[in-house]
């Protein structure tokens, strides 16, 4: 296997799609000629071409448009938004346009597109450019949600979403396109939407993160080993919708605990979902209330120490597996 | 219809906890029973799904009537409904020999069983004195599925929250049984010039005594007869008693009340007795309640056949009840079940009242305090100790005259102690 960056690995992906099918194009702004604003598209307007990586206007309403008509005339369009606090711009198009598509025509219509760009936080980009918004996409009919926490994931999860036939919303994380994963080297690689991966071991709590919360939820349940030795087990979803929900509710039913981390607002939010579809699924198992570590309630600060406060972070995700296990 | 507590001979519905169709395991809680004396949670003796109810919420059925069937799902219970349609209740043979301890629901034979006649560990919950016990999901099922009683585990979570780890403990044997105490919270007012107060949440007990006591006062058609008694003779006759006994012997003007009361009640069957919907059930011995006050409210804790039993025995039964009340260290048995209840506010110098009927009991004696008091005796004043005594009466019963004649014997007994022996 070879070792990637999330960024590589997404590449990856793009490359061995444009490449599988000629219906694939990529479209956005900046992913062409300037190799994509953090780089995931890079090499790939040289190799394929403008017909293939289209540099877009600054007009997410008017690509994100232009990308349903494509794939409802038969094209498999990625689109990127520069991040997706962009796509709200855009928002008409994925809400109103592709995720109903198929169902208003009748089935005549279906949208085979995805829509994938950076998600959440960044380093202090401030209110309007550190939103998490999977709760909002999750919530309507007709859009898979699709976040990855490592490289394979990353790549395994963007092919099997340019492959459905239906509109994926595949959100990434800026902070993440550096970390480093092995990643499996066949060309048919994928990973089905809808299953949620263990991505650790345990006994006694059960913690489900998803994106950026991943790998803090991974560093704590080794310090609350080593410190407590308490027993934490780690569940990504990796898709949001669909949601998994059996392989989360077998896990709080071994653990009786669950505490849900999340880069979101609380309110209304996945771990929201994801606490009510547990009370309905494992009440009888719950040892604890169900937990939830999400973005403070207010607008993301400019402040570095302030925007440190609002995110999740070890520490608190330690404090919470603590209170959930009675510690 | 199972015997939930000691002296029930029907219960009534208060909810079903489980529907129609649900499954469920042993020791699971089916429904909640009114008694004559508490709410009971009725519990399954084995596993299995409650197929269909037949008595709904405020039913009230006899012990061994069918309340419910239960069996395999999906199973034929058409020959069965039939079979329960003309078939009678067997509770009144139970009442008629007067032997209330035989009732085991005979129907509960038929296959599939019938509502299975299942008593609870303990029957009535141990009132908390937070109220509320707090108990999470998983540590609730693994109770109910090992049979134990949550009220013995106390809780080591937030705010006493019994958790899967506590019942650990419990089934590994080192389960500690102690009710913890919360210390009461108080919630200051908001609004800037009122009084703040204190609120804790109703207790158990609390809720049993008002749906008890609203129950007496509204269904129940009661008068009350009032006498004035003159009590020297009993305390002298106390007095020559108590010269010859040991300190642990004594005797208390309360418990030649007991012995009295019990003696009058033997010859006056109305008096002892209990309004049935259907018949009215007379009781062969005086079982008298009495009255306690304890921190969280009152229990009558019962002197079983006082007729029967001299001075120093229902004294010392009194003082050893009365001690295990406070101590809540009471079994059901002990306090449930009273043909007639005596509450005797005298020690507080209330002169007279009136007491609330505990239902299925027909009365009710309030007794206040013996005290010297001038009155007329052959055209002189002289002076007597007087206590004055209220009794009362479900007119469902006792009519005026039949009280009246009652409380005539008590007095005369009081009056003059042989007639106890007459």
């Amino acid at each position: 296997m070879a070792v990637l960056t999330i960024r590589d690995a997404l590449n990856q992906a793009l490359r061995e799609e444009l490449y599988r099918d000629e219906n694939v194009f990529i479209m956005g702004e900046e992913v062409a000629e300037y190799d994509g604003a953090y780089k995931v598209t890079r090499g790939l307007w040289k190799e394929f071409g403008d017909k293939r990586v289209v540099d877009a206007p600054i007009t997410e309403l008017g690509f994100a448009g232009l990308g349903v008509g494509a794939a409802m005339a038969g094209l498999r369009p990625v689109i990127e938004f520069m991040t997706w606090n962009f796509s709200i711009l855009a928002a008409d198009q994925i809400i109103n346009h592709a995720a109903k598509m198929l169902y208003m025509s009748g089935g005549e219509f279906n949208v085979p597109i995805v829509f994938r760009g950076p998600n959440g936080s960044a380093y202090q980009v401030s209110s309007q450019h550190s939103q998490a918004l999977e709760a909002l996409y999750s919530n309507f009919p007709g859009l898979k949600v699709v976040m990855p926490s490592n490289a394979a994931d990353a790549k395994g999860l963007l092919k099997s979403a340019i492959r459905d036939d239906n509109p994926v919303i595949f959100m990434e994380q800026e902070r993440m396109y550096g970390i480093k994963g092995e990643v499996p080297e066949d060309d048919d690689f994928t990973i089905p939407l809808g299953v949620a991966d263990v991505k650790r071991e345990g006994t006694d709590c059960t913690i489900v993160a998803r994106s950026m919360t991943v790998p803090m939820a991974l560093e704590a349940a080794e310090k609350i080993k080593e410190q407590f030795d308490v027993s934490v087990e780690v569940v990504d979803p990796r898709t949001i919708k669909p949601l998994d929900i059996d392989t989360i509710a077998n896990s709080v039913k071994k653990t009786n605990r669950l505490v849900v981390v999340e880069e979101s607002h609380a309110f209304a939010s996945v771990g929201a979902e994801i606490s009510h579809q547990i009370m309905e699924n494992a009440f009888d198992y719950l040892d604890a209330p169900v937990k939830r570590i999400s973005t403070a309630e207010t607008p993301m600060p400019y402040a570095k120490n302030l925007e440190a406060l609002a995110l999740p972070s070890v520490d608190k995700i330690i404090a919470a597996v603590k209170e959930v296990c009675y510690l | 219809m199972p015997k939930l507590s000691p002296t029930m001979e029907e219960g009534q519905i208060s909810r079903w906890v489980k529907n129609e169709g649900d499954s469920f395991d042993a020791n699971e809680t089916l429904a909640e029973v009114d008694t004559d004396k508490a709410t009971m949670e009725m519990t399954a003796l084995h596993g299995g799904t409650l197929l269909k109810i037949l008595k709904g919420a405020g039913d009230t059925a006899a012990l061994g009537e069918a309340i419910a069937i239960t069996g395999n799902k999906g199973e034929d219970i058409s020959a069965l409904l039939t079979e329960i349609g003309t078939a009678k209740p067997p509770a009144a043979a139970n009442a008629a020999n007067g032997n209330g301890k035989s009732a085991e629901a005979p129907v509960a034979k038929a296959a599939p069983s019938v509502a299975a006649p299942a008593i609870p560990q303990s029957e009535i919950r141990i009132p908390q004195s937070d109220g509320r016990m707090l108990v999470s999901p998983i540590a609730a099922r693994m109770a109910a599925e090992n049979g134990l009683d949550l009220k013995a585990i106390s809780g080591s979570g937030p705010n006493g929250r019994i958790i899967k780890r506590d019942i650990e403990q419990a089934l590994a044997g080192g389960g500690t049984i102690v009710t913890k105490a919360a210390a009461p919270s108080f919630t200051p007012s908001t609004v800037v010039g009122a009084s703040a107060f204190r609120e804790e949440p109703t207790s158990q007990m609390r809720r049993v005594i008002a749906s008890r006591l609203a129950e007496s006062i509204g269904p129940i058609p009661t008068f009350y007869l009032t006498r004035e008694i003159e009590m020297d003779n009993v305390l002298s006759l106390r007095k020559a008693i108590n010269a010859s006994l040991s300190d642990d012997q004594k005797v208390s003007v309360n418990d030649i009340l007991v012995k009295a009361v019990a003696m009058a009640l033997q010859k006056h069957p109305f008096v002892n007795a209990s309004y049935q919907d259907r018949a009215i059930r007379f009781y062969e011995q005086a079982d008298i309640g009495v009255a306690v006050a304890i921190d969280e409210g009152l229990i009558t804790p019962v002197v079983r056949g006082a007729n029967l039993k001299g001075f120093v025995e229902i004294g010392q039964e009194v003082r050893s009840l009365a001690a295990r009340a406070r101590d809540k260290k009471l079994q059901p048995e002990e306090y449930t079940g009273a043909t007639f209840s005596i509450s005797n506010l005298g020690m507080f110098g209330i002169k007279e009242f009136t007491a609330i009927i505990n239902p299925p009991e027909a009365g009710i004696l309030a007794v206040g305090a013996a005290t010297q008091t001038p009155v007329v005796r052959d055209g002189q004043i002289v002076v007597r100790s007087i206590m004055n005594i209220t009794m009362s009466c479900d007119h469902r019963v006792i009519d005026g005259a039949t009280g009246a004649k009652f409380l005539d014997t008590l007095t005369k007994m009081l009056e003059q102690p042989a007639m106890m022996l007459a």
